[in-house]
């Protein structure tokens, strides 16, 4: 008897910690501003950071009588989106209207896609965090639900007695990007934001800066005990107003919600506001029901038919994926991930790597790729210049990469050559001629230098002799002082190698 | 089919953010009633084998080029307003 009930409070134990192993289930809506000139609805500018209400129009502001039309380039970005993240491309979508009122919106509702979005399903490849920096990370496939068109609203701001509102955000062309619960941590969430950037950024979408707003992310973040199918109470966590309040937000949520589960407390449905700078979060609202939007049918809006030569034509305008582009990198050009990894989320930079590996040649590829990571970044960073802007070409890169292997140029040199050319835009030829940096060293010359250096190293000759071959660099350090830097390391050595085998 | 279809006027007026005296919610709830009815009535057309539509014209693919013009001045945009200050319309403070 006493066997047997212990036997039942040791299963009861071991089921309580089965218990108290919980899973996060998450999913995000993004909201991305599209880069376009004018408005979604009608054709006043819109953009960031212009004073208050000047971007407005009797649409924007819902005057009586006013009327929307579609802006065609911003249909063109979110079926550009859809097909940059694999979703399927709505025969036909339409326009409703959210009816809610808020001081945010003139007319008392925002038009958006209910029923029929433009785009459905859909993914997006992430890459989590490798083992170490220059070791590539899991890769996975984050499933999309949707993405819809929408118009963003005006911007209020909160004051001890009054709210004052601002429409120039309002109408601004926003796609609403809503991904499956399939996001098992914010370190996942953090990857999913970074890939959704990166492409929308490389298919001149958005520039997605989180700062002004062109990107926003909510999270609904549920926990459930391992191998549950079903889902827990979700909290949806709001103001994630960067990349990195977004994994801080849900990372703090999941560990909210296990204490209160493991103090024997329930989740309750909520919203919650995160303070990024805290790092903790409050509850904004609990009443859920008090949301009833009452969508119905635009009927001031044309239903949208895309045909599958619209498809086409945007399909051609949509460049490499980045994961596909850095896969390529690897392939074709044998870069290093790390160096990949600093090329690819940069399209320009890396159109830059292509431009000058076209130049000099795929043998170069990896040099090239080197001097970029390195020496272009380093002193475009320290000129504070933007890549668009500097002096330096693919072409002088080509060239300079070409004077290193053809032994004209020592590495060394090339370096001060590189320098030359970034800050004036000379090429390298014309400096290397100017400032006679030539390897001109004669091979009588050379034989003699590296004759005085194994003289004058008497210890590293008879290392070497023993068997030990990096002995070897004590004796073409003097000769390379010798030259002033000049001379071809690659003759250096077999020159020592020569004379020391003699 | 119900002939006093389910009207919470209570409801509706605080969704439109509209307070009405209980002369009004008779009124109102009555006037809407009348609606929801003819909906009602609307309802019972058979419309088997109709494809249905967000418009009554087959119309599609409406739309303009993005070419931004100039809108209102924020003086001009603002004139409506009963209140503003700092460039903008001030309203009740309201957290959403």
């Amino acid at each position: 008897m006493f066997q047997y009930a212990g036997y039942s409070l040791l299963a009861t134990h071991y089921s309580l910690l089965k218990i108290m192993n919980y899973e996060a289930v998450i999913g995000l809506e993004v909201h991305v501003q599209v880069k376009t000139a004018s408005k979604i609805f009608t054709r006043v500018g819109q953009g960031y950071g212009h004073e208050e209400n000047t971007l407005t129009d009797p649409v924007v502001l819902a005057l009586p009588g006013a009327l929307p039309v579609m802006n065609k380039a911003a249909l063109d970005a979110i079926i550009k989106s859809g097909l940059m993240l694999h979703c399927e491309i709505a025969d036909v979508c339409k326009w409703d209207r959210k009816n809610y009122f808020y001081p945010d919106s003139p007319k008392n509702y925002q038009i958006t896609q209910f029923d029929q979005p433009i785009c459905i399903g859909g993914e997006v490849e992430i890459e989590l965090p490798g083992e170490a920096r220059n070791v590539m990370g899991e890769h996975k496939k984050i499933p999309l639900t949707r993405i819809h068109q929408e118009e963003d609203v005006g911007k209020l701001t909160h004051f001890a007695h009054d709210s004052l509102v601002d429409y120039n955000r309002a109408g601004t062309p926003l796609m609403e990007i809503v991904s499956d619960p399939a996001i098992a941590s914010a370190e996942e969430a953090y990857a999913f934001l970074t890939t959704l950037r990166t492409t929308m950024v490389y298919a001149g979408i958005s520039d997605c800066d989180m700062e002004k707003g062109q990107m926003r992310c909510d999270a609904n973040i549920s926990i459930r005990p391992v191998g549950q199918e079903e889902l827990g109470v979700k909290v949806e966590l709001k103001n994630l107003n960067s990349i990195s309040y977004v994994r801080d937000g849900i990372s703090h949520e999941i560990k909210r919600q296990k204490a209160v589960l493991k103090a024997g407390g329930t989740i309750v449905q909520e919203t919650r506001d995160f303070d990024g700078i805290t790092g903790t979060s409050q509850s904004l609202r609990t009443k859920e029901d008090a949301h009833d939007y009452r969508y119905f049918p635009d009927p001031d809006l044309m239903p949208v038919r895309v045909d599958q030569a619209w498809k086409d034509r945007l399909a051609a305008e949509c460049p490499e994926r980045p994961f596909d582009k850095q896969r390529r990198f690897m392939a074709a050009y044998d870069l290093p991930y790390t160096i990949t990894s600093v090329l690819v989320p940069d399209r320009e930079l890396s159109d830059w790597f292509e431009a000058t590996v076209a130049i000099a040649g795929k043998p170069q590829a990896q040099a090239v790729g080197n001097w970029i990571a390195n020496d272009l970044l380093r002193d475009l960073g320290a000129a504070n210049v933007s890549l668009a802007d500097a002096k330096i070409t693919p072409a002088h890169l080509a060239e300079l990469v070409g004077l290193i292997e053809a032994g004209t140029i020592t590495k060394q040199i090339a370096r001060e050559v590189f320098t030359e050319s970034f800050g004036s835009g000379e090429t390298p030829s014309a400096v290397v001629e100017r400032k006679g940096l030539k390897d001109d060293t004669n091979s009588d010359e050379l034989e003699q230098w590296c004759r005085d250096a194994i003289a004058g190293n008497d210890k590293a000759r008879e290392q070497f002799l023993g068997g030990k071959d990096g002995a070897i660099n004590a004796m073409k350090g003097p000769v390379m002082k010798a030259s002033r830097g000049k001379a071809n390391p690659k003759l250096v050595d077999e020159t020592l190698r020569r004379l020391l085998a003699e | 089919m119900s002939n006093t279809p389910d009207l919470n006027i209570d409801r509706v007026a605080e969704l439109a953010r509209i307070a009405l005296t209980p002369e009004e919610k008779t009124a109102y709830a009555a006037q809407l009633g009348e609606v929801l009815k003819h909906v009602e009535q609307l309802k019972q057309v058979n419309v088997d084998g109709v494809e249905p539509t967000a418009h009554a014209f087959s119309v599609e693919n409406v739309w303009a080029d993005d070419v931004a013009q100039t809108g209102l001045s924020a003086e001009d945009a603002l004139r409506n307003a009963p209140a503003q200050r700092q460039g903008m319309i001030a309203v009740p403070k309201v957290v959403d």
